[in-house]
């Protein structure tokens, strides 16, 4: 097989990638509204008891467990019976999973080196860290409630992408021949994931907010799938969760990119564009951790900022790498 | 674990919690913060807003925010052409923009203003900190709260006990101070009124890591602010076959902090021997025909101890030389260029950098100045084409940056060059303010139009230029046309950077502190646990409880770890005396 023909084959196999994604989004959306009606049916919210009990020791004597129940929000137990479209949907996601994995491996090969070199191909790594991140967190928590979010935003970025991004490969520009290509790309592209995730939990988490505020001043609020998710609290510490790995990631990525610069421009910082930008993305999540721990800041204002943080970092990738002039000249587009 | 609303407050201001500013989340919300009466009350509640969480928060936000219009407008530390390229175009809005320094954003009044109190904010803040975090570092896990039932993380389990009830819940809690101690954590025993207890805390670490990270960031911050007074940027350009020596009149460019020292420049020399570029092959529907690559400046170096050594400059591969670092920036073409008078004497030669325009194509932009020999000082704009075609219009153009068919063009001006009254003038550029155009453009008389060994005449018969062909074995014959090898005819030069920054070395090990800070900072998780064994009616009654010091999502978890593990000790240490 040809050069040639392993990066149409790679082409070839993105765009199924895509199509499956905007599948399992359809299907992700099909169990929102499901998980709503069901809400609905459990219209009498079910406050289980919850029983700590201390059984389960082999102790030779005998065991008397002292009841102590917090009490649980209905949501904080595990969340409608019988997910039959979650799993669908999960399933296409893996398979979509492996076609976009399948198609990147071999747009690596047909250009012999790391497949994040220009718009195009970031984007298609992107995405697959996003995927990669999301399905892998799964496995810990089930965040499939996020699953319409993720694919969703997988089917605009990565179609968004093949259909305006596409370049044919080119060979590297000297300044990219470096290992730090390889580290500092992919460790930023992997800190994105978890910012996306934490954006996604952050939306939710304000959407918890408003019904918590509708129904604690007396208003009636519909029953809707937020009834089936986790509640505010709980989505804002997962959020942070996600959001503290991100930065620890982002700021290796800014360190790593300044030894990278101090080789290839002579300099180790200089305000160039996207110098510039990775620093207000670094600033603005550093905002967001002391937002958790200032008061009058936790809740709905840091999650404005986690999504502010994330907005920033689509607008560094997008309008930042296609309008901004700067030494990051590297989208491949002209 | 959920979080239930009415989450009971845990005991605070104890003195090894870390210590937080008045508006933490976990600080006791009704500690007053309005300005008391007084000089002193007032400046000390300024100070305590200085220092404040939200102040520190904001500065954040507002620091982030003004970083931005730096990425819209061109810098003049960044791109100064494009500064002046600005002022082109918008000459209105320029002065007002300029006025308000947004072509200096990261030097600028406003900006420089934010992080200083930044800074302030931030030493204000660790100070304190640092000096409780080191009496906490040596204080003791707290008292064993009365009520372990009222923490949110904790279990109790009853066991009844052969034999003396007192004895077994005392050796109970030995074992759990033991398992704590080798856990990781600071133990203390609290024993008396009718039960024993263990109080263990865990996490130090925690606080350790956010200081050393703050810390860092204070340390970043003064080694970018030395470094700013001590490294010095050198630019300067070598031909092929010349030699550059380290010393500031060999530098074309020379930006310096006011701590260096000038004649401190380390002593070394370095020759370009050649230059190697690799050019993707001519494809004109592809989208990396021409793309050069590979980059080598070959160079002979004599470094200040007079030990000679022959070395590459390569992009991502500086050279360290003498405390500097050399960096290959850019190349072009030196094209060698003699000119002579009506009396043919010389009164110019040389090979004269071309700055490229387009680096596609390498169409480059060069000038020559004739001060002496001449009836009036001339000069000489010329275009290179190193593969020159022609377009519809008739004007050349280059297709290929390789040389393939070099051409160069020249339009002759004369008249004053403007550089007697020794003012600094831009080697690339030529005024021609006081000059007269003697051919070329609308003067009606032909460019001179030269390939390499060419000679041509110079206007009002004022001389001739010759375009030297550097590989003259290959001289092309007039027969000869597309076969002729040109790859050698015209010299290259590299553009050189030199860079001292003797701080920069610092500001990684701050860098690297801080993320490792960090990673204590957020993963080490700082808690409580206690266990208490008391003792009742022939049974013991045993209380486990937590309590988390910040984020800790894994305590509930760790309570019911703990408890398990050190309820099937004891259990096998049971059936072990049964
Ligand atoms: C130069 C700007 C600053 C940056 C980039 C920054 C960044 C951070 C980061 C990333 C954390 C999370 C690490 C951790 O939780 O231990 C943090 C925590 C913290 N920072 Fe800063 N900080 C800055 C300035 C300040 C200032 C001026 C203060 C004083 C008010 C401050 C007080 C704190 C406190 C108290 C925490 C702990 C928060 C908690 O309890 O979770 N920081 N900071």
């Amino acid at each position: 097989m040809s050069i040639a023909d392993l990066e149409q084959l790679s082409r070839l196999t993105i765009w199924t990638a895509i199509a499956i994604y905007a599948l399992a989004f359809i299907v992700y959306a099909l169990d929102i509204s499901k998980r709503a009606q069901l809400a609905v049916e459990r219209k009498d919210a079910v406050v289980r008891e919850r029983v700590l009990v201390g059984a389960g020791v082999a102790s030779g004597d005998i065991t008397v467990p002292a009841a102590s129940a917090p009490v649980a929000r209905a949501a904080d137990v595990a969340p409608a019976p019988r997910n039959v479209y979650a799993r669908i949907a999960t399933s296409l996601m893996w398979l979509a999973f492996l076609f976009h994995l399948g198609g990147t491996v071999m747009r690596g090969f047909a250009a012999g080196r790391v497949p994040w070199s220009n718009m195009y191909e970031f984007a298609m790594t992107g995405t697959l860290l996003i995927a990669a991140v999301y399905l892998g967190v799964l496995f810990r928590h089930d965040l499939r409630y996020l699953g319409t979010f993720i694919s969703g935003m997988l089917v605009l970025l990565l179609g968004g992408s093949a259909v305006g991004f596409y370049v044919a490969i080119t060979p590297l520009s000297d300044p990219l021949k470096s290992p730090w290509l390889v580290i500092h790309v992919f460790v930023a592209t992997t800190a994105t994931a978890f910012f996306a995730l934490a954006c996604g939990l952050s939306v939710l988490q304000l959407a918890q907010m408003r019904r918590d505020s509708k129904r604690a001043s007396g208003l009636e609020v519909k029953h809707s799938f937020l009834d089936t998710i986790p509640g505010a609290d709980k989505l804002e510490g997962l959020a942070y969760r996600f959001t503290i790995i991100g930065f620890i990631l982002w700021t290796f990525t800014l360190i790593a990119g300044s030894i990278w610069a101090n080789d290839a421009w002579g300099r180790y910082w200089g305000f160039d564009t996207k110098e510039v930008w990775t620093f207000v993305i670094w600033v603005l999540y550093a905002g967001y951790i002391h937002a958790r721990a200032t008061r009058g800041w936790r809740g709905a204002r840091s999650a404005w900022l986690s999504i502010i943080g994330f907005v920033a970092v689509l607008f560094n990738f997008t309008i930042v790498n296609m309008f901004f002039k700067g030494l990051h000249a590297y989208s491949g587009l002209s | 674990m959920s979080t239930s609303p009415s989450k009971p407050r845990p005991p605070r201001g104890e003195t090894n919690d870390p210590l937080r500013p008045a508006d933490h989340i976990d600080a006791d919300p009704n500690a007053v913060t309005s300005p008391a009466l007084g000089v002193v009350g007032w400046l000390r509640w300024a100070w305590r807003l200085l220092t404040s969480m939200r102040t520190a928060l904001v500065l954040l936000l507002v620091l982030a925010i003004a970083a931005i219009p730096g990425s819209i407008f061109p810098q003049r530390s960044a791109d100064p052409n494009g500064v002046v390229q600005w002022q082109t175009d918008n000459p209105d809005l320029f002065p007002v923009l300029d006025g308000i320094q947004l072509f200096d954003v990261y030097t600028s009044v406003w900006f420089s203003a934010i992080y200083l109190l930044l800074f302030i904010s931030l030493v204000g803040c660790i100070i304190p900190r640092i000096k409780h975090h080191a009496k906490a570092l040596r204080s003791r896990p707290p008292r064993t709260p009365a009520r372990l039932a009222r923490l949110e993380d904790h279990r109790i389990d009853e066991f009844e006990v052969p034999g003396d009830a007192a004895t077994q819940a005392e050796h109970a809690v030995d074992v759990a101070a033991g398992q704590l101690r080798g856990a990781g954590y600071r133990v203390e025993r609290y024993d008396g009124r009718g039960s024993f207890s263990v109080s263990a805390e865990r996490g130090y670490a925690r606080e350790t890591g956010n200081l050393l990270f703050h810390i860092s960031l204070v340390g970043v911050l003064v080694s970018v602010g030395l470094g700013g007074g001590l490294s010095y940027t050198g630019q300067t350009v070598i031909v092929e076959g010349s030699t550059f020596v380290n010393q500031l009149v060999d530098y074309t460019q020379m930006t310096k902090g006011q701590f260096v020292n000038e004649s401190a420049l380390s002593p070394y020399a370095m020759t370009l021997d050649s230059f190697d570029v690799k050019y993707q092959p001519y494809d004109p529907t592809g989208p990396a025909s021409g793309q050069a690559g590979d980059f080598a400046a070959n160079m002979t170096i004599r470094a200040s101890d007079g030990q000679k050594s022959e070395q590459s400059i390569r992009v991502n591969h500086p050279l360290s030389l003498g405390g500097d670092r050399v960096y290959l920036l850019g190349n072009g073409y030196a094209p060698q260029i003699t000119v002579r008078n009506a009396a043919g004497e010389v009164v110019f030669s040389g090979k004269v950098p071309f700055l490229p325009q387009n680096n596609a194509t390498m169409t480059s932009l060069g000038v020559v100045k004739v001060t002496d020999g001449m009836p009036e000082q001339l000069g000489l704009l010329g275009f290179f084409y190193p593969t020159a075609a022609k377009l519809e219009t008739g004007a050349l153009t280059s297709v290929y940056p390789a040389l393939i068919a070099p051409t160069l063009t020249f339009n002759v001006y004369e008249g004053d060059l403007g550089i007697n009254d020794g003012s600094p003038k831009n080697v690339y550029t030529l005024d021609t303010s006081s000059m007269k155009q003697l051919n070329g453009g609308d003067t009606g008389v032909k460019a001179i139009e030269l390939t390499p060994g060419g000679t041509a005449q110079l206007p009002n018969g004022l001389g001739s230029v010759t375009f030297e062909n550097a590989d003259p074995n290959k001289t092309p014959s007039p027969l000869a046309n597309q076969s002729t090898d040109f790859s050698k005819s015209v010299p290259r030069y590299v553009s050189i950077q030199m860079r001292h920054d003797p701080t920069a070395i610092f500001v990684l090990s701050f860098a690297i502190l801080a993320l490792g800070g960090l990673l204590l900072a957020l993963f080490i998780p700082r808690r409580r646990l206690w266990v208490r064994a008391t003792p009742k009616d022939g049974r013991v009654v045993l209380e486990y409880a937590g309590l988390a010091r910040g984020e800790d999502p894994q305590l509930g978890a760790a309570v019911t770890a703990f408890a398990d593990k050190h309820q099937s000790t004891l259990s096998a240490a049971d059936s072990k005396v049964d």
